[in-house]
């Protein structure tokens, strides 16, 4: 049996793929078989090590050394000098981006690691089943500090000079909704979790209820006891089957070692959690459609104020806060305000989940400090773009957010910026688009999404997302007309300032986002009928170059609807009037013929 | 499991809890076994994780190698779910992203048996908070 007593690790996601480091490998292995040490060093494909535009990158264990952009090439020198004389290679050694030093021994440093994980601290490390697994993991020690230790208006100092903010979207200062609904006065309160997550492509706070559910029970009992609650209401969508289980293994577990129900740890502070579903209503995610949906009522929204701090749940005082918000609580008890509030920017602080998603390699679960740029987000993290693609935008804030373009990929990311950038934070969702997304397409998909969640309560919202969709139908449909970028704009900000809650102030974004973004792409699609993405299926149409096409026939053996003909090693041709342009013809070819126009 | 009463059982609890999970990664100890961790979120799971996580627990009890197979939530690495985390007792934790039935197999011949990693290994491309 070979024991291995080195190991090389290339990288082997999609970013380094492209660059040879499949090649790279190879020559590794047929060197260190050159001089004998294949039983020795292992040469071992990994996946992404996340810093792709530093890629090929080549890992050596157990010294920790980290090579960055190498290439098939540089494969001699590695195992001449670093293998076989234990010398590093400096120039091809990983550079700290501040100090721009070679980094000798990657082990303990997190330099090219961007991310740091506080909400999601536990998920993909405990079994989420096991309460005593968080216990170990320091569950449960905030509870019962803020409980022993700890005043309510102590815990909500903390609370406030952390700086944590809600992670639902709005972005309003937690410590500061605790107090409001401390100083209402009543013989009942409640605490209740916002678990609606309805953006399309986010799955963040359905990851922290399946990987950490206690988090989020601990932090319910120490708002209650902040607040003077002894209930708390989960309000969960039925659409996600597994994060109610384990919440209800979490509640059952959490009774029965005492630390929900009546006299938790002995202080005589009573706490209980209970679950409500929702049926998936985008707008329930508003805390005062949440409110009414819980009471039983139909799903809308109210006027703000009363505020539910003061009136909320059956009339009472209710502090509402999303799940990634609870999830930060216990480790800021912990340890800290200052600690918490060091990381992040000015006036965002900690980390913010992200859902990556869209047109990039890495799709996943990210958890990234406040002030991390987009472009760290998508080329450091995310592992860049999906076949070699340009960046177009990111779209953030879901429904209610905007399009980020390239000349934001510096811009550090936090509430505040992302305000000013036209889009928002939103609960964390982050769809990456390339050259190949028609922004007309993107929004109109947006307001469709609105438009079937709008409860149609208010005037501007039910009748005004419907005409607003209707011109950008059009639009993709090659019938606008220039005046109707106007109208867009026009109907956009009067639904803006008129609609009732949240969902309707907000559901233009897409449209005035990409309206003030990508202006030439509207004005494409209406002056000349043209959609320069290639993805507005009425503005296209394929044609076959006669020059290219090589008569292989695999575009007539793939056409579904027997548009295309053409002789065997003859040109092709494409008959307009039975296309259905769905793109199979442009796809299929090997030599570039199809052209879409 | 008897109530816990006051902050001190809590805290009993948690060095319990501690060093039950010390002790099965100290190397020394005759009790520490392999284990491997199956992200088992609905990402994971939509990807194939339950069935990944069933043929670790059938194959490695047939072969008669003692292990501890548990689930847990996302590790963030979506595009190659399932993802599992393998520590063999005195090594650091080790990723494998895409492990279906043919690579799970490959992890145990190789890097459980043998303690050879295979190809697939997923970098941690992040830092979680010290507890």
């Amino acid at each position: 049996m070979a024991e291995f007593n080195m190991h090389i690790l290339v990288c082997g996601g999609i970013g380094c793929k492209a660059s040879q480091s499949e090649l790279i490998k190879t020559n590794f292995k047929s060197l260190l078989n050159e001089y004998g040490l294949a039983d020795e060093i292992q040469v071992l494909l990994t996946g992404c090590f996340g810093i792709c535009g530093k890629g090929p990158v080549v890992k050596i264990l157990p010294d920790n050394t980290f090579y960055t952009q190498v290439t098939p090439e540089d494969v001699a020198e590695i195992v001449d000098e670093h293998i076989i004389k234990g010398r590093k290679v400096e120039h091809l050694l990983y550079k700290d981006p501040v100090t721009n030093e070679p980094v000798i021994d990657s082990n303990g440093t997190n330099v090219y690691k961007k991310q740091i994980r506080i909400a999601l601290r536990n998920c993909g490390f405990i079994n989420p089943e096991d309460i005593e697994e968080y216990i170990g993991r320091d569950g449960y020690s905030a509870l019962g500090d803020c409980l022993t230790v700890k005043t309510p208006d102590e815990v909500i100092r903390i609370i406030k000079d952390s700086g944590l903010r809600g992670r639902g979207g709005g972005g309003f200062p937690t410590g500061l909704k605790w107090e409001l609904t401390r100083k209402a006065v009543s013989d009942q309160k409640y605490v209740v979790c916002n678990a609606d997550e309805g953006d399309p492509g986010a799955f963040m706070d359905r990851s922290v209820l399946e990987g950490d559910p206690h988090s989020v029970l601990e932090s319910m009992a120490i708002c209650g006891y902040c607040i003077g609650a002894d209930k708390g209401l989960i309000y969960i969508r039925a659409e996600y089957p597994l994060a109610i289980e384990r919440l209800k293994i979490a509640i059952n577990q959490a009774r029965e070692y005492g630390l929900l129900g009546d006299d938790i740890l002995g202080t005589g502070f009573n706490f209980d959690v209970e679950i409500r579903y929702g049926a998936g209503a985008f707008v329930c995610g508003e805390e005062t459609a949440l409110i009414h949906s819980m009471e039983g009522k139909r799903g809308e929204p109210s006027v703000k104020p009363p505020f539910p701090a003061e009136k909320g749940y059956n009339g009472k005082p209710t502090n509402v806060n999303n799940v990634e918000t609870f999830a930060n609580i216990p480790v800021i008890i912990n340890k800290g305000a200052k600690w918490f509030s060091s990381i992040g920017t000015a006036h965002s602080k900690g980390t913010k989940v992200f859902a990556l998603a869209g047109n990039i390699n890495n799709v996943g679960l990210i958890e990234v400090p406040m002030g991390i740029t987009l472009r760290e987000i998508i080329y450091d993290i995310g592992g860049g773009i999906k076949d070699g693609r340009e960046f177009k935008a990111v779209q953030t804030g879901g429904p209610s957010g905007g399009c980020l373009t390239k000349s934001f990929l510096d811009t550090p990311i936090d509430y505040d910026n992302l305000l000013a950038a036209g889009s928002m934070m939103g609960s964390g969702g982050m769809i990456v688009l390339d050259d190949s997304n028609c922004m007309v397409a993107i929004a109109r998909f947006y307001l469709e999404f609105t438009l079937d969640e709008s409860c149609g309560k208010c005037t501007p919202c039910r009748i005004g997302n419907k005409r607003l969709h209707e011109i950008l139908v059009k639009i993709t449909e090659g019938e606008g007309k220039p005046e109707d970028l106007n109208r867009l704009r026009m109907l956009s900000n009067v639904i803006k300032d008129t609609s009732l809650c949240g969902l309707g102030q907000t559901s233009p974004n897409p449209v005035l986002s990409t309206l003030d973004n990508f202006h030439d792409e509207y004005l494409a699609h209406v002056t000349s009928s043209s959609c320069p993405a290639g993805q507005c299926k009425a503005l296209v149409h394929y044609t076959i170059d006669n020059e290219k096409c090589t008569g292989c026939t695999l575009c007539f053996r793939n056409c579904t609807v027997g548009a295309i003909s053409g002789e065997k090693r003859g040109p092709h041709y494409i008959d307009q009037t039975l296309c259905i342009k769905c793109g199979v013809c442009f796809e299929k070819c090997k030599f570039d013929a199809v052209l879409i126009g | 499991m008897n109530k816990i009463k006051n902050r001190a059982d809590l805290r009993k609890l948690q060095s319990e809890v501690q060093s039950k999970i010390r002790l099965r990664e100290d190397v020394n100890h005759p009790g520490n076994v392999v284990q491997i961790k199956v992200s088992m979120s609905t990402c994971g799971i939509a990807s194939g994780a339950k069935e990944t996580m069933n043929f670790f627990t059938s194959e490695l009890n047939h072969q008669g190698i003692d292990a501890l197979v548990t689930q847990t939530g996302c590790m963030g690495y979506c595009y190659a779910e399932p993802t599992i985390e393998l520590t063999i007792p005195g090594a650091l934790p080790v990723v494998y992203g895409f492990v279906n039935r043919t690579k799970a197999l490959e992890i145990i011949e190789k890097h459980i048996k043998l303690n050879e990693m295979v190809d697939g290994i997923i970098p941690v491309t992040y830092s979680t908070i010290e507890i």
